[in-house]
């Protein structure tokens, strides 16, 4: 075998006049390695940061919190601590702002005590976060004060209290920003929440009693020891490390979407790579032959070419690796939405050398695919010149390689994901991904050339036939311009589908705003107010608070000792809202049981109907026996009925219903359900509701879409910024293919002009090509996303499935207009060249 | 005997989808060291396929080719590369120089590849031998047909091959130049005692070898030794 050194003599003297050509390969994998990088590099950062600053992500050392105040044995339990205490009543509110005549449902913490322990509550003044605690003031959220243009010093109204607003708040805590435009977050000190009154049965509130801890108990044995103990009285621990755990599970799943969209922009590149070293390849098979003849074994000439892409390789990922350390610097501007702390921003060098590594390996594997031809090069080519056999036919080693790009994916993912399962299932998605891509894309190449459209004029005809040339790499460029286009497409249909579907449930006869908090006194009041306003009142229900206390012959506390219990925890904790009636609401489907509208005090027995969802939680069936505690009353029922309720409408619907005259002087409240024409109406109604009633909340639909629209905005917004990164990667691809076919182009373009074509014409050529290569990339990429999000919207978001053909028009033009802008960008040398010139010129 | 190369009923048969061509049948002869031979023929009769096999850059459907006692058949491609880099020299048609080496470069890759340390100063004389001492650092593309020939007469024979086997070394050029080529070719021959086949339909050129073989249809139809041999003008 010839030396080492000769060979990398070689690789480096045959390299020379080739540099810029491969340098262009490598190109392709830039974005890929520097995604990944970036993206490790923020993840690193994440992690540090989530280990430094957990403790004053939850503020405390323990957090204990239920819908219900501390029962005797956790309030012991507690005091038994040797700690500081501090205490927050969270509600979902009404508040009113009389300078503006508007109303806002918001988030409103009532505090006590010098909660955080940990951190500091960050607001503007900076004084206004102590002063609200003493004063008869509330902070509010920056987000609040810009919407209604509120000033320090205005007033805001919550329940039967007025307060003035002292400042804003700038950071939450135990909260991500992207759902605050729904409910913005308030503080108030806890000595006046009960002028405001809004604490009355039925309302939705959080107690949270949060404990910094004096001595070295552990926060996790004490919950450990306490956990199933408080669950009974439906309270929660959470501590530090649970925090930590809560966060880093977001992050982890946010990680591994980002991950893996970045693997796929370096498939893509790698899948560029591939390419380009075929054409490469093909262009030295003369040389390579010539070796060949001169004595070089086959494994010489080999290693001449690995030696030439594995330092560019090298380079190309080591530039990446560098690319990357500074888009990692715009990666928390992105997320900031969704980042409930601030993300530090230097360099991780683990993610550099992981990046740098991977990419390598990943790259070379790819681009060995059609080195390895190189071994397999007959000397005869020499002779003749059309010798095609040598290339061609199997080779075992590709298969080799085959497995070791698949076992590579899958160590990746697997140390990704740190679940062997989990990396086997993402290496087979993304495998399965690239085959239908590469299936389809393989398809639509074969329609064309089976449907070539022979009597189009001649400029179109030679447009298409541009892409089916040798060496093309029309293939290449359907897959990673596609896979860019169908992300793209994807995000865009189910936003579509989804605000499309929250819309739905405005159309018709629907109802659209729920109001709810309703004393007994004011249901009459209300109702009277709602049709001034010209609303029909839709539906008037009471509802009942009640906990679940004993089911099939078991008490709570046994069956949370029963290890075989199947009934799951939510269905058993939860407060339970419930409402009576003698009928079934025509939205609803009684399937199977009987309805019993009315108790019959004669029969003695109280006869319920529970959804089918929550009786499949509670693992209960007609007849079983349940036992309610009703504000300390306890009522023993059977279920009687099992119906199904149709989520999609925004009327009220409950679990569980009971007959009438059983609950009718139980403490409770009443829901008002109604329809209004415009989102005028709406805010004059609201307005005047929370004027009149402060207690009583409105949600309506108008709201509700903007904040889902809101937060669907932000996470497209990183979608499109991850999406970017395999559009570009097939913009680069689309580039080093022009590049590379440009001699040819020119010869082509000279020829035709020799024989008489005009400028005009070799111009409309190149544009026709470019064209319908955009609109086949466009088309690969729309059908799959076309098809995808059906498969999603019906299986896994469950959605009505239609399509806006707008939005994918807009996306089909700028692809096309994209790939024929590069094309032209690359095509002006070719148009102007002397035809002596090239005719002169070695190609 | 004491052949250099002997081809024994040699056969090759292309197929091209269910249609098979014999390209050449039977065909056996012996060539003696220093011996400067020329196959002749029509075009299609099977010339460069004879001088690819006999090369060991292809094998044959049928029979064999010694080389040096050692028949090609026995040996795998690696050991008939590393056979042809110690013991052969070729001179193309088409020059075949690597377009990203220097003239000088292309010289030194016979050399080269065998780890010679004098590979350099070899090659350098031969570039000055074939009179292009002063185009050392061009590119093939800077070069002349002619010239290109030239280097790569001087690569071919800067192993010092016993072999030299040469394609129609003057189809590509005019007869001036390919005149002045073949006179170099047979120079450099006589200086170095090189057993030279070469294959041609220029039977000017074949009148000057020692011997020449016809084929026709795939086989040899004459085998004549040259009254006159004339290696020199």
């Amino acid at each position: 075998m010839a030396s080492l050194k000769f060979i990398t003599r070689t690789a480096i003297r045959d390299s020379r006049k080739n540099r810029g050509r491969l340098a262009l390969f490598m190109s392709s994998i830039l974005l890929g390695i520097s995604a990944l990088v970036a993206i490790n590099s923020f993840n690193d950062n994440v992690v540090d940061d989530i280990n430094n600053q957990a403790a004053s992500l939850l503020g405390a050392d323990l957090d204990i919190d239920g819908n219900k105040e501390a029962s005797e044995y956790v309030m012991s339990a507690i005091d038994s601590l040797d700690a500081i205490l501090a205490t927050e009543v969270e509600l979902l509110t009404m508040s009113y702002m009389p300078q503006q005549d508007a109303s806002q449902f918001v988030r409103l913490k009532a505090l006590e005590g010098p909660f955080p322990f940990y951190g500091k509550l960050k607001t503007e003044p900076v004084e206004a976060a102590e002063r609200f605690r003493q004063n008869k003031t509330v902070v509010v959220d920056e987000s609040m004060l810009f919407q209604y243009g509120l000033q320090r010093g205005d007033s805001i109204r919550l329940g039967k209290s007025i307060f003035t607003i002292e400042g804003t708040i700038k950071n939450a805590f135990g909260g991500v920003a992207a759902g605050a435009s729904f409910a913005p977050t308030l503080y108030i000190s806890k000595q006046y929440l009960a002028s405001t009154e809004l604490v009355q049965p039925g309302s939705l509130v959080e107690y949270s009693y949060l404990i910094k801890l004096n001595d070295d108990t552990d926060p996790d044995e004490w919950k450990a020891q306490r956990r199933e103990r408080f669950r009974q009285d439906a309270m929660r621990i959470e501590t530090v490390n649970d925090q930590k755990e809560d966060v880093s599970e977001a992050f982890d799943s946010l990680n591994y979407f980002l991950n893996l969209v970045a693997l796929v922009a370096l498939l893509l590149g790698c899948i560029g790579v591939a390419s380009s070293v075929f054409i490469y390849v093909k262009s030295k098979i003369n040389s390579i032959a010539t070796f060949r003849c001169l004595g070089m074994k086959g494994n010489g000439a080999f290693s001449i070419y690995f030696l030439q892409i594995f330092f560019l390789g090298l380079i190309g990922v080591v530039t990446g690796a560098i690319l990357g350390s500074f888009i990692q610097l715009i990666i928390p501007q992105v997320l900031s939405d969704f980042l409930p702390f601030e993300v530090t921003t230097k360099v991780s060098w683990t993610a550099v050398v992981d990046g740098i590594v991977i990419g390598l390996i990943i790259t070379m594997l790819f681009a060995l695919i059609p080195l390895l031809a190189v071994r397999k090069i007959s000397p005869l080519r020499t002779l003749r010149a059309s010798y095609e056999q040598d290339t061609e036919g199997g080779d075992p080693l590709r298969w080799v390689v085959y497995f070791a790009i698949l076992a590579s994916l899958f160590l990746f993912l697997w140390r990704l994901t740190g679940d062997p399962g989990a990396g086997a299932t993402f290496t087979i998605g993304l495998v399965a991904a690239f085959l239908v891509l590469f299936f389809v894309s393989k398809g639509i190449i074969w329609s064309v050339k089976k449907f070539f459209p022979r009597n189009w004029n001649f400029v179109l005809r030679q447009g298409i036939a541009n892409l089916f040339r040798p060496n093309n790499q029309t293939q290449t460029l359907l897959v990673s311009i596609g896979l860019g286009t169908s992300i793209l497409t994807t995000l865009f249909i189910i936003q579509g589908l989804l605000l499309k579907n929250v819309d739905s449930m405005d159309a018709g006869n629907q109802p659209n705003m729920v109001l709810y908090g309703i004393e007994r006194t004011q249901k009459d009041d209300l109702a009277q107010l709602t049709e001034s306003y010209n609303l029909p009142v839709i539906n008037q229900v009471p509802i009942v608070t009640m906990a679940l206390a004993e089911w099939k012959g078991k008490t709570k506390a046994e069956w949370f000792a029963d290890t075989t219990r199947t009934a799951r925890s939510w269905a058993i904790n939860r407060e339970a809202r419930v409402t009576y009636r003698d009928k079934i609401d025509p939205s609803e489907k009684l399937l199977k049981g009987n309805f019993i509208g009315t108790y019959d005090p004669g029969i003695d027995s109280i006869y319920i109907s529970l959804s089918d969802g929550y009786a499949r939680a509670l693992d209960v069936d007609l007849g079983d026996e349940l036992v309610w505690n009703v504000q300390g009353t306890r009522i023993k029922t059977y279920v009687s009925s099992i119906r199904e309720i149709d989520f999609a409408s925004m009327n009220t619907r409950f679990f569980i219903v009971f007959p009438n005259g059983v609950l009718e002087d139980a403490p409770q409240f009443q829901v008002l359900v109604t329809k209004s024409p415009d989102t005028k109406t709406t805010a004059a109604y609201r307005s005047a509701v929370v004027k009149s009633f402060p207690n009583i909340s409105v949600i309506d639909l108008a709201s509700i879409l903007s904040t889902v629209n809101d937060i669907l905005n932000k996470v497209s917004y990183i979608i499109q910024f991850m999406a970017l990164f395999s559009i570009l990667t097939g913009v680069v691809v689309l580039i080093s293919s022009l590049l590379l076919s440009k001699y040819q182009r020119i010869k082509e373009s000279v020829l035709l002009r020799t024989i008489g074509a005009s400028t005009k014409q070799i111009l409309q050529i190149n544009i026709a090509e470019y064209a319908i290569l955009g609109a086949l990339s466009a088309s690969t990429g729309i059908i799959i996303a076309l098809v995808g999000s059906f498969l999603l919207a019906k299986f896994q978001l469950e959605l009505d499935f239609m399509i806006r053909w707008y939005p994918l028009l807009i996306i089909f033009t700028l692809v096309v207009g994209l790939t024929v802008f590069i094309g032209m960008l690359n095509n002006r040398e070719v148009v102007r060249k002397s035809p002596l010139e090239v005719l002169r010129k070695e190609v | 005997m004491n052949e250099i190369i002997l081809v024994k009923d040699l056969t090759k048969t292309y197929k091209s989808g269910s249609k098979s061509l014999n390209v050449l049948e039977d065909v056996s002869f012996g060539i003696a060291p220093g011996e400067i031979v020329s196959i002749v023929g029509p075009s299609g009769s099977g010339k460069t396929t004879l001088l690819g096999l006999c090369a060991g850059l292809d094998k044959p459907t049928k029979g064999q080719v010694l080389i040096k006692s050692t028949s090609l058949s026995d040996l795998n491609e690696n050991e008939r590369a590393a056979l042809r880099n110690k013991y052969i020299g070729f001179v193309f048609q088409n020059f075949q120089l690597i377009p990203t080496l220097t003239a000088l470069e292309n010289v030194m890759v016979p050399l080269e590849l065998q780890g010679d340390k004098k590979a350099k100063m070899v090659a350098m004389e031969l570039m000055d031998r074939v009179g292009l001492g002063d185009r050392m650092t061009h590119y093939p593309s800077q070069l002349s047909g002619g010239e290109q020939q030239r280097v790569s007469i001087a690569r071919a024979f800067s192993n010092g091959p016993e072999i030299l086997f040469a394609d129609e070394p003057t189809g590509n050029l005019d007869d001036d130049t390919g005149h002045h080529v073949e006179d170099l070719l047979f120079q450099l021959n006589q200086e170095q005692g090189t057993t030279l086949l070469i294959v041609t339909h220029d039977l000017d050129l074949a009148n000057r070898t020692n011997r020449i073989i016809r084929l026709k249809g795939g086989r040899v139809i004459q085998d004549t030794l040259q009254p006159h041999q004339e290696t020199q003008s």
